[in-house]
Order: structure tokens, then sequence, then C-alpha cells
């Protein structure tokens, strides 16, 4: 390729309408080849219909779809060079696996001898050798969801597209199957595009995630920026836990609050400008004695406490009445903290602990 | 069987799988054996006017009589007569060609329904059942009302400019299609839309994905996952039209008999009940066929090729 700067799919300031709804509002958002990509939000947030636009089962109201350049708007999802996995696999049933594999190399000019051949590579490639002649019905879910796969990857498309693909799969088969996810995108070097509600699930598979809220994108960053660097409280709040403490800056590097001054490295608001710090519960330390040479200390008493086997959030609650979040690993062999609710502890953290937020 | 297992006592859950059994025993199995014997009889003067009679209060020797004097003459003359032959060649033909048009017509209706809004099915599957609330014999009469020489079609064909002339519809072969389709239309309509409607819409979606034209999505998924409703609106229309006798005989001509027809002249006019028995045995032996197609169709149905 000549022009490496070209985006693999560009949307430009779509659009879709149901109705009064507004599904999507006015979007631009670019794909690179060759990346896996989240589109991630709560459910009703746009992000199925953004791609069954891609797929080209909805058309946009408003706006461009590009694909390698290519206005791709008004072509008919059979033409497409996209392939998406269902939610629901949608296998057809009347089909055993091989000839649900081979469907889409059949509405093609594909020789007999050329689709087995293929058939059986894709097959192998997602370890269900053998398999074939198995009907559908007498599959597992996990091996329903692989053969969903080798079916949307057998005719090579630019860009698969994921739609909620591992949804149906119970959590240990999940956590199995992202990693494969991921390393046969890899292997393949296909720009994937998935669609998940699970922000812990396209933090581990994705190399960028867009962040949807209400047809809009919030956020689009690598997963490390996205919870380290939220843009908004919004994002902030949906990946992953925080704490979201108001105040403005009276001083550079002073933050005044109602929980009183915090040391505050981000310099992101302007002085006087109304503001939001949002800490992350594992960045907060806790002790039942003030530290002596923390930036930040503040008392409060534990209300409630949540064991995660790994490690376990306690929820805070501040003089001022606000609950602070805060996550302590739970390894007692090397003199863990013992609190419960009811005791009164100390929480700090260092001025660079804590992000900015202005919206 | 899910629920017949639910149920808690085992001996509530083998009655009710005994109802059905006893139901057919009683009425479909019990009749058939008279039916069957008489058919193995001989024709007389009598009342009835049938002989070998059962005599039970003769024990043993009664059987033994009863039994020596059955007789295949019956069937023999089925075999020697052309007439029924003909009979039965006629009713199959016009139950394949009629069960063809029921498809051809029937297929698009049950598809329009399912593609229609959601709000709107209730009502057009109403539509469809709605003359079952008038009188079957009613609805044949006002065929024959609308097919007569100064009836609607004639009428309506002359102000189209259509024909010139009225032109003979009742007592044809028309007629007796036309009075066929209309009446069995809701048993074609039915199990299709029944099959259509579950089929769901992401198949088609993927079909279009992976490279399919909405016709191509058609043939290949739609149709073939519609087969069981294929088969079963075929069948419901199928059979009973092979035995049909009010239509043609209300509608159709008096030179082409369909079998219902000549079972009717045999029982009524000529009085000669084993003949008419062994027409019956015979129409159900021969309806069998396709019931066992279509069990055939169904256990290979899944796993095949296309």
């Amino acid at each position: 390729m000549e022009d490496t700067e070209q985006p693999l799919v560009r949307f430009d300031g779509v659009s879709k309408r149901f109705g009064a709804l507004t599904a999507v509002d006015r979007l631009s958002l670019d794909i690179r080849s060759g990346e896996f990509f989240a589109l991630l939000g709560p459910s009703g947030c746009g992000k199925t219909t953004l791609l069954r636009m891609l797929a080209g089962f909805e058309a946009p109201s408003e706006g461009r779809i590009l694909l390698d350049g290519e206005d791709i708007g008004a072509m008919p999802p059979h033409l497409r060079p996209v392939n998406m996995m269902f939610q629901s696999y949608a296998l057809f049933p009347h089909l055993n696996v091989e000839n649900n594999v081979g469907f889409g190399l059949r509405q093609e000019k594909v020789s007999r001898a050329e689709i087995a051949e293929r058939v059986d590579a894709m097959l192998a490639l997602v370890r269900l050798s053998g398999y074939g002649g198995r009907r559908i019905d007498q599959l597992s879910g996990g091996q329903k969801q692989r053969v969903a796969l080798a079916r949307a990857l057998i005719k090579q498309p630019r860009v698969l597209l994921l739609d909620e693909p591992l949804a149906a799969l119970d959590k240990k088969l999940r956590a199995e199957t992202q990693f494969e996810l991921m390393e046969l995108q890899r292997r393949l070097g296909t720009a994937f595009v998935i669609v998940t509600h699970d922000q812990e699930e396209a933090m581990i598979v994705a190399d960028r995630i867009a962040v949807m809220d209400r047809g809009r994108l919030a956020q689009v960053a690598t997963p490390e920026a996205l919870y380290e660097r939220p843009n908004s409280r919004w994002v902030a709040d949906f990946i992953g836990e925080v704490s979201l403490i108001e105040g403005r800056f009276a001083t550079p590097g002073v933050f005044q609050s109602m929980i009183g001054r915090i040391a505050v490295a981000d310099k992101t608001a302007t002085l006087g400008e109304t503001a939001w710090l949002a800490l992350r519960p594992e960045k907060i330390s806790l002790g039942t004695e003030r530290p002596a040479d923390a930036a930040n200390a503040v008392a409060g008493t534990v209300f409630e406490t949540g064991y995660r086997g790994d490690r376990s959030v306690h929820k805070v609650r501040l003089a001022d009445r606000s609950l602070m979040k805060v996550a302590v690993p739970n390894n007692a062999a090397r003199g863990g903290l013992s609190v419960g609710p009811g005791d009164v502890v100390w929480l700090s953290w260092p001025d660079d602990a804590g992000v900015v937020l202005t919206q | 069987m899910r629920k017949a297992a639910r149920l808690r006592s085992p001996g509530n859950s083998r009655l009710v799988v005994l109802i059905p059994y006893l139901w057919l025993l009683a009425l479909f199995f019990v009749p058939f054996v008279i039916v069957l014997k008489i058919s193995l009889s001989q024709t007389v003067m009598a009342l009835p006017p049938y002989r070998p009679l059962l005599d039970p209060s003769a024990g043993w020797a009664g059987v033994k009589d009863f039994a020596a004097h059955l007789t295949l003459d019956a069937y023999a003359l089925l075999g020697s007569d052309e007439l029924y032959l003909r009979s039965y060649l006629k009713s199959l033909e016009v139950a394949g060609l009629s069960t063809a048009l029921l498809l051809a017509i029937g297929y698009p209706i049950a598809y329009g329904i399912v593609r229609s809004p959601r709000a709107l099915q209730p009502l057009l599957v109403m539509l469809v059942v709605l003359p079952f609330w008038t009188s079957f014999l009613i609805r044949v009469y006002a065929w024959m009302n609308i097919l007569q020489r100064d009836g609607l079609l004639n009428d309506a064909l002359m102000a189209l400019h259509v024909i010139g002339s009225p032109r003979v519809w009742l007592s044809t072969d028309t007629a007796v299609y036309i009075g066929l389709v209309y009446s069995y239309l809701p048993f074609m309509v039915l199990p299709l839309y029944a099959v259509l409607d579950k089929l769901d819409p992401a198949l088609l979606e993927a079909a279009a994905d992976l490279g399919c034209t909405r016709v191509r999505a058609f043939w290949r998924v739609t149709f073939p996952l519609s087969l069981p409703g294929v088969a079963a609106g075929a069948l419901l229309c199928f059979i009973p039209i092979t035995g049909e006798f009010v239509i043609p005989d209300l509608l159709g001509g008096s030179r082409t008999l369909m079998i219902g027809q000549t079972l009717w002249t045999e029982f009524f006019a000529n009085r000669d009940w084993p003949v008419a028995s062994a027409i019956a045995v015979a129409l159900l032996a021969l309806l069998l066929v396709p019931i066992l197609l279509y069990e055939r169709l169904q256990k290979r149905a899944i796993g095949e090729t296309p």
C-alpha cells in the first residue's frame, strides 16, 4: 500500500435515526488496518447500530462510511468485503459444520475442491478438525462460536465484525476465548471490530477502544489511556471503578474540595474552574495510622467491604459523608491489613495518583 | 414428552399417554376393522345388505363359519373395472395439482404475512381463518352462484372486456380447482406461516453477509428451512382432497368422477356396501404412501448437504 496514512474504515459524520430515536449521532471515527478495535458502551449507546451500518444491514441517515477510501454507503451487504460474526451465531441449522463454514465461498465462483481445502484449513484454525460432518445442534456453545468465527473468516474479509461474540459463553470459557481471538487476530493480521458491553473484555482484547454514550463517541484511546487518562467523568466511571471528588484549583497544584486541600500534580483545569479529581481505588493506600510522608491523607470510616478474592474493595465514608473506594490486595502473607465496617482508617495517595477532569 | 414427565405421579403420566391411543382405538381402529370386515363380504338384498354376519352366540363355530365365507370379490371388482382405477387416478391428479396450486398461492401469502408489520400479523392470520366462520356448504354454494352462466365471474370478466360472451365455468374441472384451492387455502397458509414466523431474521442477514442476494438467500436459507411447513401444508391439503366429495360433486361435471363420488354412488345408489368399503380401504392404503414419505423426509431433513 502506498498511502499508509489512509484508515481502513472511516466513519465520516455518520448519523442513524430510527423514527424519533437517534441511535448514532454525527459520529466520526477511523479504524486502522490490522488493529483489534472495540466499540464499548452500555446497551442502547448505538455501538451495534454502528457495526450493522458497517456490515450494510442499516443505511446511515447521513454521513459517509469509507472502506479503503471508497464510499460503501450504498453497497448492499452481500457485496461488501466485510464479514460479521453474529451474537446469536446465526448458524444455518439445515447445514452441517462444513457447509456452514463453506457457505460464503459457495456464493462465489470457487471450485468444490478449493472450497473443501479452505474449509478444512479454516476448521483446523479454529481447532474443529474432524467436526465437518457434525450437525449444528450436535455442537456445544463454544464449538458453535468457533464455527461462526470460521464461517465469517473464510472469505478473508477486510474487516471482521464481531457482535458480542462471547456473550453466550460462560465466564471461564469466555476468558479462554478472548485470548484465542487475540492470537487469531495477530496471526491473520485482519482488522477485527468487536462490539461489547463488557469493559473488561474490551480492555483485554482490543488495541484501541471507542467508548460510546448515547450515539456519540465519549473517548477513543488505548485501554491503558482510557483507564489512566479518561477524558470525562462519564468515561472514568464507566471504565473500572473510580472515586470522583469535586472541587477547583485555588492555586496551581492545590485542589480545593469538600474533603480539604488535595495536592494534585495534574494541571488540566484552569484556576477557579469546577473540576473533578478521579481516583482509582488501587491507587489509594489504606492504613490505621496517619501516614507521615503522604502527599494527601484523609480519615474515614469503613462503610462496606467487598471481598473479591485477590483483593478487597472498601467503601470508606469521609467527614463530608461522601464515599471513597479503596482497593487492597489480599496478601495476608505479606502482612496484609484486615479492616472491616466501622473501623476508622486513613486513606493516602501521592499527588500524581489522580486525574483532573473538567467534563 | 418433557411436559408429561413433569406430572408428579407416574400413573397420571401413563394415563395422559393412553388418551390419544384410546381415542385412536375407539374412533379410528375399531371403525376401520368394521369397514375392512364389510369389504371382505358379499352384497345381498337384505338388512344389512351384506353377508356373512358374525354371530357371537354361535361361539367358535360361528367365527369359523364367518371366516370361511369372507371373500376378496369386492377387491377383485376394483381391479377388473376400469371405472375405479380411473377414479383413483383422477383423485390423485386433482389432489396433486390443487396441492401444487395451493403451495404456489399459499407460500407467498404466508411469506407476506411474516414480512408485514408485527402488529398487523394477528389480523392477517385472522383473515386467513375467517372463512371458517361461515358454513363450508354455504361457501361452496356461493361459488356455484359466482361460477354460473350469469354469475359474478362472467359479469366481471365481460365488464373488463376479457371475454366477449359468457363462458361455462360450472361443472368443469376449473370450477373444482377453484373450489378446492379456495377451501383448503388456510390449511396451506397456517403451517407455512408457523414455520416462516419462527425463522431467525439473523439467518438471512448472515446469508447476505456471506454473499447471497435476497433471491439466493431465499432459496438457500428460507426455503430449505420452511420445508417442514411445506410438507405439513401439502399433506394437510393432499390427503383430504384425494377423498374430497362435496366440492367435485357440487362444482364439477358428471364426466370426471373422483373416488369420493364413486364411493358415494356404490354406497347410496348401488347399495353395494362391500365394494364401497373396499374403495375406502384401498384409498386409505393409497394415502399411506405420502404419509410414509413425509416421515422419511422428516428423519433425514437435518444434516443433508444442499
